[in-house]
């Protein structure tokens, strides 16, 4: 693939992003807004893709589009009175809003410059990106990635626990 | 004469036998700075899922449904009624465009796009031929499962839309269906992986392929295997709506579920996204248990039936006849069993399924470790 066709490929999922990502925070229908993030999700995964970074790339879909969008999209289609809701989006307090914004993303930009060398690197990853992120888990990672299951496990059985069919409650009625 | 003859002889596009030469051969296909040869990559398989739609998944279901319950079929277009798929398509293109009043008009006409992009994007990874792949990519079969999500989204897009009870209740049941059932396919799936060392297609087929054909396959290699294809074969059916676990699209209640209101053309897309996903579904369990695009055939002595049927051009044949081979027990297991209740088919997926999912997964393991 020529250079050219390479970076239009790149704007092409880099403008799917950002738009989508305006729709979101813009629209004024939530259902709309939900679905506009499944072309935010599926464009930061290209981008992904962009950085020789597949496995996240996939994770992300399957994480955010499979898992958090969907879940999203249930519960905003089950919440009955979700569409008579006017959502206000009107401008307030121009002022601060403004100074905040300025200062956050000040902020997190000079972090960025101040902190991350904005080079490639020079070591070309070798073989399948996969194994290594398995060993690494495996290996350096492994206390995170036992603690990050400890907490799963817990909100698993939380979220069984709360949504058990309540047998005493039942029998009272 | 020998078609395995194809590989040796020299022409420009069926040169060599290495892996993936064809797709190779044909990324590096550039019209001045037009990537001609991507489009052509990406198009074969929507031609694939089209033609096969066609004939194989509507005629041949509907004429497998009819052999089923003893009766013709279609028999007054063409000879057999093999033209009837076309006069079906002629009807659809025809049909008016009716988008419902009270519906959302624009996620009622962006769902069936959505849905079609969600099951045709595995085809991406599939791979069609030792010689043929569109993307391979090192984590191929993480993707195909993955990738499955757009799909959920389409189908809730098109539900909510339609703005009917019906089509909300049968998307609602579908998503519900296709998110429990990703668990068991998934860990089913990885012991394959694990079996393989790898999430590679190509790689996974490779490791499939061998002098003694069939015996090489993973589900004739390990007996635990077999324990996780027909968990991955009856989540699969879950996971493309097909029965005995269509209860989104339940007739008897819910008229047809999400696609209630669809007509003509936005109709046939829905159906080729179905169809598309019980192809990739197929195919995904022939290449993880069942050697993909390996042929069969073992060699025996001087009859070397494998070395003969190998090639870029039998692959293709092979993985195309292996898919085709699930699709047929897909439709016979419509005409079978009755479809499950919506708690039934809850209770299947998360005390039946996904424990001997756990079984199957650590049994691999122990199987990889100790035995050579």
């Amino acid at each position: 693939m020529s250079n050219a066709t390479y970076i239009s490929i790149f704007y092409i999922f880099a403008a799917i992003t950002v738009f989508s990502a305006a729709f979101v925070v813009f629209s004024k229908n939530v259902i709309y807004s939900a679905f506009a993030l499944l072309f935010t999700f599926f464009g930061t995964a290209a981008l992904y893709v962009f950085l020789s970074a597949d496995f996240i790339a996939v994770t992300q879909v399957v994480v955010y589009v499979g898992g958090i969008l969907v879940l999203l999209l249930f519960g905003v289609m089950f919440t009955n009175s979700i569409m008579q809701t006017e959502l206000k989006t009107d401008v307030l307090h121009v002022v601060p809003g403004t100074l905040l914004l300025v200062a956050t993303v000040g902020g997190m930009l000079f972090t960025f410059y101040t902190t991350a060398s904005w080079k490639p690197s020079d070591e070309q990853l070798q073989g399948s990106v996969v194994e290594r992120i398995g060993f690494e888990t495996m290996s350096r990672y492994v206390l995170p990635f036992e603690m990050a299951s400890i907490l799963l496990l817990a909100v698993l059985l939380g979220a069984a626990f709360l949504a058990r069919f309540d047998k005493v409650s039942n029998n009272e009625q | 004469m020998s078609v395995s003859a194809i590989p040796q002889i020299s022409l420009p596009f069926l040169m060599g036998n290495s892996l993936n030469a064809w797709s190779d051969a044909l990324a590096g296909l550039t019209i001045s700075w037009f990537p001609l040869g991507l489009v052509i990559i990406a198009a074969i398989p929507l031609v694939f899922i089209a033609l096969y739609a066609l004939t194989y998944g509507v005629y041949g279901e509907r004429k497998i449904s009819a052999f089923m319950q003893d009766r013709l079929g279609p028999m007054e277009v063409g000879k057999w009624g093999i033209l009837q798929t076309l006069a079906d398509i002629l009807k659809l293109l025809q049909k008016e465009d009716i988008v419902p009043a009270s519906a959302d008009k624009f996620l009622f006409v962006v769902g069936p796009g959505i849905l079609f992009v969600g099951s045709f994007l595995a085809f991406a990874v599939l791979p069609f031929s030792p010689a043929f792949i569109g993307a391979s990519l090192n984590v191929g079969l993480f993707y195909a499962i993955g990738i499955v999500a757009i799909e959920v989204v389409g189908i809730l897009a098109a539900g909510w839309g339609s703005n009917n009870k019906w089509s909300l209740y049968g998307a609602v049941r579908s998503v519900a269906q296709i998110v429990s059932y990703e668990i068991p396919a998934s860990i089913a799936l990885l012991c394959g992986a694990m079996m393989a060392g790898t999430l590679d297609m190509q790689q996974i087929n490779l490791h499939q392929s061998g002098p003694y054909g069939f015996a090489h396959f993973y589900l004739f290699q390990s007996p635990i295997a077999w324990l996780p294809f027909l968990i991955y074969f009856i989540a699969s059916l879950a996971e493309t709506n097909r029965a005995p676990f269509d209860i989104p699209e339940a007739e008897s209640e819910l008229v047809a579920g999400y696609f209630t209101e669809y007509t003509g053309m936005k109709f046939a897309v829905i159906f080729l996204a179905e169809y598309g996903s019980m192809f990739m579904v197929s195919a995904i369990l022939a290449i993880v248990f069942l050697g993909g695009w390996n042929s069969p055939l073992p060699n025996l002595g001087a009859l070397a039936l494998y070395d003969w049927t190998s090639g870029p051009v039998w692959g293709a044949f092979w993985i195309i006849s292996k898919g085709f081979f699930f699709i047929f027990v897909q439709m016979w297991l419509r005409w079978t069993l009755p479809r499950l209740r919506v708690d039934q088919l809850m209770y299947l997926c998360w005390k039946v399924l996904t424990p001997f999912a756990f079984i199957a997964f650590v049994l691999t393991a122990i199987w990889e470790i100790y035995v050579p």
